[in-house]
């Protein structure tokens, strides 16, 4: 049901590297659940409104003031690469 | 009786008279936690504890949880302690802020003594799903504890703390809690901030407690609940959480959930819910049948749903702002080969299956329709509490099984929460509490009430606590 450029396709929008072998065994294993997944696309939904949040919330504000928030240090402690007080990351292709 | 056989609320009665101290409570417990025979804690802060418990021991009056000591999913963060959410993403990650809940208890006077271990980033059913150990069941060394929050769980049935949080997503506090044979509690959706929680599935995560009676439960949701300005989503708590004292069950009107009797629910877990049913009625409840046809659905539609959301919270993990990081030479690679190499394989699992349903073309088929559904199970529970007070079904399905026995196969795995995913769903609080054994296991029984039921729910539980009696004491483990 899921072929593999499928696969490939959604793996690069994922952001995830699978190996051959992972393809391989994501491309199974999907097929199987999205079977089991597939009872609701049977399903009469017609009028039906879609649910995003169960409890209704209105807007939640707040008044438009500044308040502390992380330092600067903080932001950067478990970085991998910190240079001159910014995130490091290699160059894009 | 060693200080570890007593609840939560004893424990703080034991220190208001002056018969024990924090330290001598946060040192016993420790000895437990250090032993950790099951396998539960992935980082513990023995010092950190100790110190704290001094400092509560030397006030003038002791704060509301007294200087007890708690367990903390380690999916919620903890300022300066390692959170890794079970996943080598996060290894040695050590936040920079705790989570409110957490922060919540602290200062009502809970100390944390360590961090416990769960299915990665909080999916899976079995806690297999961690990176770095196996939790063991504490009735039985070769079975789960159940998941995701399996740490938790197995942490206050082996009595190295009295309670602990978890998190509950599908049913990762219920359904741990069935398994282990203890207390687990879902609360409504919003009750508890979310931030510092590190998310899964964000319109369902919940933090929740795990306790060997009713009324610690109680206690612990009651510091925790409350609008927070950090998590919008947050409500303010109507009223008060109160202490359960009820001992009856009379005028109340339970629902029993037929879909959720039926096929695939083991003969024993069955057994003992019927038991537990003619207890309800012995106390005055009226016991009828009930049935939600969508809750069928509900596996379909939260394994739609939940992905879905995780494939979208987990982008954030990248190896940039925090955690280990494969190095590579432009920005896209470093990407791509970090997350496929530290994410484990039901991450990897859900993060594609959540991709491909709001994938152009899917959209419409899966997550749209899947959203429509839930709207349909929404108006099913609110027709149900029309009729019925509360909501009775198995926890799960099943009680505790092998270690091993569903790796091999997902889609096993996910029955495994067939039981508790309506209810998340539907956003209602729901409360699981042991009322038997099967071949010598546990079996949750689980009640769900309306939004902002909490205080029903428990008065509910309490009372058929009493009327059971089930002892939480796993049969090896020495006194």
């Amino acid at each position: 049901m899921i072929d593999e450029s499928t696969v490939n396709h959604v793996a690069r929008l994922a952001r995830l590297r699978l190996t051959p072998d992972e393809q391989q065994v994501m491309r199974e294993e999907l097929s199987g659940i999205l079977e089991h997944i597939d009872a609701i696309r049977a399903m009469d939904l017609d009028g039906v409104e879609p649910t995003t949040h169960v409890i209704a919330v209105e807007n939640v504000l707040r008044p438009d003031v500044p308040r502390p928030g992380l330092s600067r240090d903080d932001a950067l402690r478990e970085a991998a690469d910190v240079v001159d007080g910014s995130f490091g990351v290699p160059r894009m292709d | 009786m060693s200080l570890r056989d007593l609840s939560a609320v004893e424990q703080i009665a034991a220190l208001e008279a002056g018969e024990t101290t924090s330290l001598e409570l946060v040192d016993a417990h420790l000895a437990a936690v250090e032993a950790d025979d099951v396998e539960a804690f992935l980082a513990i802060d023995a010092e950190g504890a100790r110190a704290r418990a001094r400092e509560i021991d030397a006030m003038p009056s002791r704060p509301a949880l007294g200087g007890v000591p708690i367990g903390i999913k380690d999916a919620l963060s903890t300022r300066d302690v390692v959170t890794t959410s079970g996943s080598r993403m996060l290894e040695g990650f050590r936040p920079v802020y705790t989570a409110t809940c957490v922060q919540r208890l602290q200062d009502a006077g809970a100390i944390v003594v360590g961090k416990t271990n769960m299915d990665e980033f909080a999916m899976g059913s079995s806690t297999e799903n961690s990176a770095y150990k196996n939790t063991l069941n504490p009735w039985d060394h070769g079975r789960v504890p159940g998941g995701s929050s399996g740490g938790s769980a197995a942490s206050v049935a082996q009595r190295q703390v009295p309670w602990s949080l978890g998190s509950d997503t599908g049913g990762s506090i219920r359904q741990p809690a069935a398994l282990c044979g203890i207390v687990g509690m879902k609360p409504t959706y919003g009750a508890v901030s979310r931030y510092g929680l590190i998310a899964f599935a964000s319109s369902l995560d919940q933090v929740g407690p795990f306790s060997r009676t009713v009324a610690d439960s109680a206690l612990l949701l009651k510091h925790m609940v409350g609008r927070d300005p950090m998590d919008s989503t947050s409500l303010d708590w109507p009223g008060e959480i109160a202490l359960p004292t009820a001992t009856d069950m009379s005028g109340l009107r339970v629902g029993v959930v037929e879909e959720l009797m039926g096929e695939g629910i083991e003969p024993g877990v069955k057994a003992a819910i019927e038991a537990s049913l003619r207890t309800m009625e012995d106390l005055g409840a009226t016991v009828v049948p009930i049935s939600l046809p969508t809750s069928l659905s509900g596996l379909a539609t939260y394994y739609v749903l939940a992905p879905a959301e995780c494939s979208s919270n987990l982008a954030r993990f990248d190896g940039i702002r925090y955690g280990p990081s494969v190095d590579a030479d432009n920005l896209l690679d470093q990407y791509e080969i970090t997350r496929g190499d530290l994410f484990g394989p039901e991450v990897k699992r859900r993060i594609m299956l959540g991709t491909f349903a709001l994938a152009s073309g899917y959209y419409d088929q899966y997550y749209g329709r899947a959203q429509k559904v839930r709207t349909l199970m929404v108006q099913e529970f609110a027709q149900a509490f029309e009729q019925v007070d509360l909501l009775a079904s198995p926890t799960s399905p099943s009680v505790a099984f092998p270690l091993g026995d569903r790796t091999a196969d997902p889609y096993a795995m996910y029955l495994a929460d067939v039981c508790t995913i309506p209810v998340s769903l539907a956003g209602v609080p729901a409360i699981s509490i042991p009322c038997g054994l099967s071949d010598g296991l546990p079996v949750g029984l689980q009640l769900a009430g309306p939004a902002f039921s909490e205080n029903r729910l428990f008065d509910a539980a309490h009372a058929i606590e009493q009327a059971i009696a089930f002892d939480t004491r796993p049969p090896g483990l020495a006194t």
